[in-house]
């Protein structure tokens, strides 16, 4: 989910899904126009955002983190990881 | 609906009706640049490279260079060029694109540069008393060719200003008129959507080989096209991956069938929404976009970027409420409200829709105003 105004770590984020208004509570800031975790990531899961991945955990993700670079890299361009 | 352009004889339409000082290689710039300080009204194109180009490369460069001659937003075209060889080669393609008016001045030819000016200075002269005799005439959007491009994205972007933009280009390709939607690598991980709405098997096969091509150069390279795109200000602006950008980027081209795939500064052949294979740098794109006859660019920017296309103009679209802010000087409409959700896409199309009509009569983007305008061709090898 992407956030549209800065959010404060403890601060209670709602947003609609299906219909029903639902809550989850950041665990840190989260920058206008960033995204926090809905559900729980476990590490080398695909993130799903606009209901298509958008990539791969780095590490585990909790509900309310901010999802960034910092645990969420790209499966896509990756001509480093040629080989492996 | 319909719009004031000016009607060309190869049938297309120009929104503006420049006439361009065209440099047929880089080092008759400053040439280019002083016959726009002795005539007003011309529109310089520098460019960079032009010489020492062969095979692949150099096809590029003259058929971008041919391509940009020939948009049909220039009434007419003088080159220059150092010698005789390459400028009529350029003046006989852009010509047989467009049946246009195009003169040459060579450096060689006139002996030097001071006389290579004012030689350019009484051409470019002419052309701009011709150029000023003709009026806008009434046209449908059928005539129109529109590109749809973001830049500085940030998450803003996918959420609410290319959506606005996709309603747009919708609406444009309903009407009878043409769409392009380009920059290849940010197709990278949306190329499902695109692909299944591929109006036959080779177009779909089309898509997905290009998209494949940015991923055999990064294996080639042996790197992650991560910095590249998404570039600082992109990841700043909460965009993580590749994946992310591209399917926040897509939408900006709407949801119509794609008609086809078209190469670097290759018109499309007929209505509808078509994909140029493009590298995501806006100067690079738009330039390729100018070549293949777009005549006007829908731009959308999250962060902020203020570049245009000085052959098309561009429009600035931002939904990013501190851009809207601080960059609002070069932007030319804010559609935040979208973003923060108190407005559909579809709500926020239609002030866009309006301003949209009005730069093809006329109206002036901020780029246009301020001059954020440049032109960058795309290289693929390196000169000899």
């Amino acid at each position: 989910m992407t956030v549209i105004r800065d959010i404060i770590a403890g601060e209670e984020i709602c947003y609609e899904k299906g219909g029903a208004v639902k809550k989850v509570t950041a665990t840190e800031n989260i920058p206008l126009g960033h995204k926090a975790a809905l559900a729980e990531i476990r590490e080398g899961i695909r993130v799903i955002k606009y209901d298509a991945v958008i990539g791969c955990a780095k590490k585990d993700i909790k509900v309310g983190d901010l999802v960034h670079v910092h645990n969420l890299e790209s499966i896509r361009g990756r001509g480093d990881l040629k080989g492996e | 609906m319909n719009f004031m352009g000016y009607k060309r004889s190869d049938g297309r339409v120009g929104i503006r009706n420049h006439v361009a000082v065209l440099a047929a290689m880089d080092n008759c710039n400053s040439i280019v640049r002083n016959i726009a300080t002795q005539v007003k009204d011309v529109l310089p194109l520098p460019i960079w490279y032009g010489r020492g180009q062969y095979g692949a490369d150099e096809e590029l460069t003259f058929r971008t260079l041919a391509g940009m001659g020939a948009n049909p937003n220039i009434h007419s075209v003088l080159i220059i060029s150092l010698e005789p060889v390459s400028a009529k080669k350029l003046a006989k393609a852009i010509k047989a694109l467009s049946g246009k008016r195009v003169e040459t001045v060579t450096v060689q030819e006139c002996g030097n540069s001071i006389s290579a000016t004012a030689a350019g200075v009484e051409i470019a002269m002419d052309m701009v008393t011709r150029a000023s005799e003709q009026q806008r005439e009434l046209v449908g959007i059928d005539k129109l060719v529109m590109a749809v491009e973001c830049g500085g994205s940030d998450t803003t972007s996918g959420i609410g200003s290319n959506p606005v933009l996709g309603k747009v280009a919708d609406w444009v390709v309903d009407n009878g008129g043409t769409v392009v939607l380009s920059e290849t690598s940010e197709f990278l991980g949306a190329e499902h959507i695109l692909s299944e709405r591929a109006v036959n098997e080779v177009v779909r096969q089309k898509i997905l080989a290009i998209v494949n091509n940015v991923e055999e150069q990064a294996s080639a390279r042996g790197v992650s096209i991560l910095g590249a795109n998404p570039v600082p200000d992109n990841i700043a602006g909460g965009l993580t991956t590749i994946e992310e950008k591209s399917l926040g980027a897509v939408i900006k081209g709407g949801s119509r069938p794609i008609q086809g795939v078209l190469e670097y500064a290759e018109p499309p052949r007929g209505a509808g929404l078509y994909l140029m294979d493009t590298p995501a740098p806006a100067l690079e794109s738009m330039t390729g976009l100018a070549a293949g006859g777009v005549q006007v660019i829908l731009f959308s920017t999250g962060k902020g970027n203020i570049v245009g296309c000085p052959i098309c103009p561009t429009a600035k679209i931002t939904a990013n409420p501190v851009t809207a802010k601080r960059m609002a000087p070069n932007v030319d409409l804010d559609v935040c409200d979208v973003f923060y959700g108190n407005t559909t896409a579809e709500e926020g199309a239609g002030p866009l829709r309006d301003l949209l009509i009005r730069i093809c009569s006329g109206r002036k983007t901020r780029a246009e105003i301020l001059g954020t305008e440049d032109i960058a061709l795309n290289r693929i090898q390196p000169t000899v």
